[in-house]
């Protein structure tokens, strides 16, 4: 891999692991060029490759050193053209409905208040964004998202949470995340919840949503559209639109 | 009624396990899998399985369980357990047959901290994202998605009935001896002297052990400069290094991605050395390089391949020791016997 940017790390993850390290830093463009290198290395389909794991800055490659020597490994990774990241036409957008604050978001006034918003301008501000799905990671389906806008940055918790609401969108940071399906501890701040469930193993056909990559948009949505929402979700519908970006 | 193992106590976690999830990691679930995977395939094989067939693994306190519907035909390998059929004792390593109606129990780990019962033709369960490994942090596959407790009927394949068999004393992987790491892939995030501190000194096991990770105590290990990476991906084996300094080794149940450097990663054939380590025992660390991980785990494979084939057929009884009975033998390196587990004889 040559080009513009500087030569990717290439670093031992013990004996079946291989981390491409293209960065240190959270970044769109960074963590696209991550994407764009986890396709590439899929597409070439090698025997003993066990799963590619893209994050912000890193893609982790798995394999089975039986088959898949590390030394073949590197070479055939140092032989890749640069990744090419998607344009935004070629990303996916998924529309995610929220139930901002009351008992969907207890930290949502406190959020506001910190930064001397009002409650709704925060929501606004929330919803008016359009975000990057960074990584999927910690636990299942939790997306880690890029792109919150600098009023609502704020610093994580002090005393973690050792379990908060399953589907619950919160703040940390600079970022902003859609929860997993379960209940996870975490020490963001809880602003609101979805009724999607970004894994379901009952939903055979698509038990995961997002990926890394992937474009998400807030849609606030009443108590009742949440309610009649979960229920459909609880019957298997997905309940998130999906469409490719304007 | 169809041929089932019925559960009568959980024990303290007992849950089915495989050789673990692939190809989701990227969506967050954690790979999983049986914490030693060299037990299980020795269970696996010496009840005729193929080695990657889900297991019951249980830690501490074991189960106890009764087969309904038929026969079935176990084996147990790992961590040494007390067992009893039908109150009778039975040992490790080795195949033995439940009749219809009796009742399998265990005791509590003496030594080590897995134990793996396999079944012959394995369990007649859905697996879920490919695979049948429990995380019962996130209520995944296995059965249920959870441990074992009473009231638990899991329904068995069943198996054509071969031969009895056990692994000879010699053949059994020990779990003492420093564990072996390579280096990274943030080994650059402490300073020299953390390194030195981490590859010299013993650490303890705590309390703090679980299928998630083994915390360790000991020195503090020096970071290089503060504790705090852009997360990225974990895999098993991985050593991160938190604010205070002491290491946690990352194994089956860890989390997909994490925060903190991590100065080394256990190499796959000593994962199960980590495993089968109790509280209050003392790891060490020994650093090789890829070119000596790689060689480690060819050689590991043909240890472990070949250690299959040395499987002996088992003597029930004396009677069975008679001449018809060894003129009668016809596989796999001899004969070993249940009376004093010894082998009788070898080709």
């Amino acid at each position: 891999m040559t080009g513009d940017a500087p030569a990717p790390r290439l670093l031992d993850a013990g004996d079946g692991g291989l981390v491409i390290e293209l960065g240190e830093t959270i970044d769109d463009r960074l963590n696209a060029t991550v994407v764009a290198l986890a396709a590439a290395i899929e597409a070439l389909a090698l025997p003993g490759l066990h799963e590619v794991v893209p994050t912000y800055r890193s893609l982790l490659v798995l394999f089975d050193p039986l088959v898949l020597p590390a030394a073949r490994l590197r070479a055939i990774v140092a032989a890749l053209p640069p990744p090419r990241p998607a344009s935004d036409a070629e990303r996916r957008l998924w529309r995610v409905p929220v139930c901002y604050g009351g008992a969907c978001g207890i930290d949502l006034d406190d959020v506001a208040a910190r930064h001397g918003l009002a409650t709704d301008e925060v929501v606004r501000l929330h919803a008016g964004a359009t975000y990057r799905v960074h990584m999927i990671g910690f636990a299942p389906g939790f997306a880690y998202l890029g792109g919150l806008p600098t009023a609502l940055h704020t610093s994580r918790r002090t005393d973690p949470r050792p379990k908060t609401p399953a589907r619950s969108v919160s703040i940390g940071g600079r970022q902003t995340a859609v929860s997993s399906p379960l209940e996870v501890p975490s020490g963001w701040h809880l602003i609101g919840r979805t009724p999607v469930r970004s894994y379901d193993p009952h939903r055979t056909s698509q038990p995961f949503l997002f990926s890394a990559g992937d474009a998400i948009r807030f849609e606030p949505i009443d108590g009742a559209t949440y309610e009649r929402l979960c229920r459909a979700a609880e019957a298997g519908e997905i309940v998130a639109e999906r469409e490719m970006m304007p | 009624m169809t041929l089932h193992l019925v559960i009568d106590r959980g024990g303290l976690s007992s849950t089915l396990q495989d050789v673990g999830r692939f190809g989701c990691q990227r969506f967050g679930i954690s790979g999983s899998g049986a914490m030693d995977a060299v037990a299980m395939r020795i269970a696996n094989a010496l009840v005729g399985n193929s080695p990657d067939t889900a297991v019951i693994e249980m830690s501490m306190t074991g189960l106890a369980a009764t087969v309904v519907g038929g026969a079935c035909r176990v084996a147990v390998a790992g961590a040494a357990m007390p067992m009893s059929v039908a109150g009778r004792r039975v040992d490790g390593w080795r195949s033995f047959d439940l009749a219809e109606g009796e009742r399998l129990d265990f005791g509590a780990i003496s030594d080590g901290m897995y134990a793996y019962l396999a079944v012959a033709g394995g369990f007649a369960i859905e697996p879920t994202l490919g695979s049948l490994s429990t995380h019962s942090r996130s209520g995944i596959g296995g059965f249920h998605g959870r441990a074992l407790a009473a009231g638990d009927r899991l329904p068995l394949l069943g198996a054509p009935r071969g031969p009895d068999l056990c692994l000879p004393e010699a053949d059994r992987p020990r779990s003492d001896g420093p564990v072996r790491v390579v280096l990274g892939p943030q080994d650059d995030h402490f300073t020299a002297a953390g390194v030195a501190t981490f590859l010299s000194a013993g650490f303890r096991v705590t309390s703090r052990t679980d299928r998630m990770g083994a915390q360790l105590d000991g020195p503090a290990i020096e970071h290089a400069d503060g504790h705090d990476i852009v997360s990225d991906g974990i895999v098993n084996g991985s050593i991160q290094v938190p604010g205070n300094g002491r290491p946690i080794v990352l194994l089956a149940d860890r989390q997909t991605t994490g925060g903190y450097p991590k100065i080394a990663t256990v190499i796959g054939p000593d994962l199960p050395k980590i495993a089968q380590r109790r509280p209050g025992e003392t790891i060490r660390f020994v650093a090789i390089g890829a070119a000596e991980a790689a060689t480690a785990v060819r050689d590991h494979h043909r240890l472990a391949t070949g250690r299959l084939t040395r499987l002996r057929r088992v003597a029930r009884t004396a009677e069975d020791l008679d001449s018809a009975f060894l003129l009668g033998l016809d596989l796999i390196g001899g004969v070993c016997s249940a009376l004093d587990g010894q082998p009788v004889e070898s080709t």
